[in-house]
């Protein structure tokens, strides 16, 4: 049935492409597999985005690929030149690396090329950089912290999977504590993962008789951070902050949880930006070339409602 | 089949190191993590340890007679996520229907026993009857859940639904006595395994497979059926370990369980069983995990290791505890 459906979609796809071939142009997108929360949440916003600008410029026509590992995303990069014909190509690389030379060769054949969160070991071959903003992200939480707790205090700090992202965020949040009074009594990788993060809050409950706050620095590690306190019953932790923006967390937020106060976006759906305006200079005189740094914000419960999306997965 | 026969005439000073070995490591970590930290050794610490190791030794336990019977099962970890997926999606189904309280809780119980045979069986069925390599099949199968788990979470987390949540919170985090429900069914299943691996005819059939399965033929044991239950086993035990973890956080995604088939490995190799089969040694595979955990353990409560360096220290000690008991094999 599946198969005689796309059968036809592909004979209609040929006999409509002499009409069509002038102005259709294809965006390709490579992104990586939803194998996390966050991604899933990437994922999300890029299927979104691509439905919503079909529907908005008839002329444009996307090539979705997500790739469960570098190499995967190489070939999907190579077969989108390749087959596909792209204008323009959106990528979020999976490691800088391997995918500097792939991408390059997109830009050398012509075609636009948008980079995502994770920039090329090369510089300037992207027309279009999107990224988010892993400094500025440990600085919000730092300040975020250093307001909370004017009189100063005990904290224990969770680390994400060892990688540059996470080593930024933590020195842009050691910089902007600096002087309030809070001292770190340890750091810990939780790698971004709800069970090991349990784990390791359960053996800083055992090793400190007494922490004043957490920054779990991620939205799935403050989840295993907190089930931790519950289990241990002890009250002298006033608040966890977490990171990225998932949506039982902002709710959380929103609903004045006092172990959850604030959170700081570090969002998926910057992959729908970089669709949105890579279509805008596909399509218009309008110049989109450059750096956009998204900025992390701080959600409070004020402002909470407007981060929370209820269909997305994270 | 030399190895088999001269067993039992080594000498006993060489059976003995053999088999202190872990115990000894185990006896290291537990001097060493009292010395470092004061609450090493509190209830609560070793509460915590010990429920934690739960998940991977019931696990373990079932991989000890797998590895015994000469195979070898790499997608435990993946498995362990797809049946935590599957049995949070059934939960939250059923809960219009039959409303939070305890028969849900068995319902979603029945789920993951049911759904780890009949992945044991598969595995299983495939090594045997397909006569396909072990490490190949379950390498496939470790694909295949990890992929349907992320499948079914779309990406993201699959989550319990808050009302049943609390309801199933005790099975993780209450007990009898003070001894949690994981650490009570840790040892129960690790009882069991060890009286089934000495007394029972499967466990010296298992042993009897692994060591020469030409001969084990000509000594009327059913090979296949033998091999198939070991995986059925220890597909069920991923089935009891699944119930233990839900529980913890009520939720499951791609990320659970990574890497719990080579802990469960480890533990099973540090505790004395043999990787290519023929001999096993199921309270040795306890010991193994409670070594590796406590590793992880005693890194967290002290300072002045990196905290990159954790791996590097966990394999270290894993290489020593296996160097310590083969030491006398090494030799001959």
């Amino acid at each position: 049935m599946k198969f005689t459906t796309i059968t036809a979609a592909a004979l209609a796809a040929t006999l409509a492409l002499p009409a069509l071939a002038q102005d259709t142009k294809v965006i390709g997108v490579s992104i990586p597999a939803a194998t996390h929360g966050w991604a899933g949440g990437m994922n999300f916003h890029a299927q979104q985005a691509v439905n919503r600008l079909e529907e908005v410029y008839p002329q444009l026509d996307f090539v979705l690929a997500t790739a469960s590992d570098p190499a995967k995303q190489v070939n999907d990069i190579e077969d989108m030149l390749a087959t596909r014909n792209i204008s323009a190509l959106v990528v979020l690389p999976f490691e800088s690396e391997p995918l500097t030379s792939p991408v390059k060769a997109v830009a050398d054949s012509g075609a636009w090329v948008t980079v995502v969160d994770r920039g090329l070991a090369i510089p300037g071959i992207e027309d279009l950089y999107v990224a988010g903003d892993n400094p500025g992200f440990g600085k919000v939480s730092g300040e975020y912290m250093a307001s909370a707790m004017p009189d100063g205090g005990d904290i224990v700090v969770f680390r994400g999977i060892p990688t540059t992202i996470d080593n930024e965020r933590v020195e842009g949040f050691q910089s902007a504590i600096e002087g309030s009074g809070i001292n770190i009594l340890a750091m810990e990788h939780g790698n971004w993962n709800r069970d090991d993060s349990f784990t390791v809050m359960q053996d800083f409950l055992s090793k400190y008789d007494k922490i004043d706050a957490v920054w779990a620095s991620d939205d799935d590690m403050a989840i295993g951070v907190l089930a931790a306190i519950e289990q241990s019953g002890r009250d002298d932790i006033k608040f966890v902050l977490g990171g990225a923006g998932m949506k039982e967390m902002v709710a959380k937020v929103r609903d004045g949880d006092p172990m959850i106060p604030a959170d700081v976006t570090y969002p998926p759906s910057m992959i729908a930006t970089a669709i949105e305006m890579t279509a805008v200079g596909m399509t218009s005189t309008a110049p989109v070339s450059g750096t956009f740094t998204i900025g992390s914000v701080l959600i409070t419960q004020e402002n909470a409602a407007d981060f929370y999306y209820e269909d997305s997965p994270f | 089949m030399t190895a088999t026969e001269t067993r039992p005439s080594r000498p006993a000073r060489g059976v003995n190191l053999k088999v202190l070995g872990p115990i000894l490591a185990l006896v290291v970590l537990v001097i060493v993590g009292a010395a470092l930290n004061g609450n090493f050794l509190s209830a609560a610490n070793i509460t915590n340890v010990l429920s934690r190791s739960a998940f991977i030794g019931i696990i373990a336990v079932g991989m000890t007679f797998v590895i015994t019977g000469g195979g070898l099962d790499l997608s435990v970890g993946s498995m362990a996520a797809f049946i935590a997926g599957l049995m949070i999606l059934v939960m939250n189904a059923m809960l219009p229907v039959m409303g939070p309280g305890w028969p849900l809780v068995f319902v979603g119980m029945l789920t993951a026993m049911v759904a780890g045979t009949l992945a044991g069986f598969v595995n299983g069925f495939l090594i045997t009857t397909m006569r396909i390599e072990a490490f190949i099949v379950t390498l496939g199968t470790m694909g295949i859940y990890r992929s349907l788990v992320t499948w079914l979470a779309d990406g993201g987390t699959l989550s319990l639904d808050f009302g049943m949540r609390s309801v199933i919170r005790p099975i993780y985090f209450d007990g009898i006595l003070g001894i949690s429900w994981p650490i009570i069914v840790f040892a129960l299943v690790a009882i069991s395994g060890e009286l089934v691996m000495r007394r029972a005819a499967f466990g010296r059939h298992a042993a009897a497979v692994g060591s020469n399965d030409q001969v084990a033929r000509y000594s009327s044991v059913n090979v296949n059926r033998v091999r198939m239950l070991t995986y059925v086993f220890l597909g069920i035990l991923v089935g009891v370990a699944t119930i233990m973890y839900v529980p913890r956080l009520g939720s499951a995604s791609p990320s659970t369980g990574v890497l719990w088939e080579l802990e469960a490995i480890a533990a099973v190799i540090i505790g004395g069983t043999m990787l290519k089969g023929g001999f096993g040694r199921v309270w040795g595979t306890v010991i193994g995990v409670l070594i590796l955990s406590l590793i992880d353990n005693i890194l967290n409560l002290t300072d002045g290791v990196s905290p990159y360096l954790n791996g590097a220290i966990q394999g270290v000690i894993i290489i020593l505890a296996v160097i310590l008991q083969r030491d006398k094999k090494a030799e001959s």
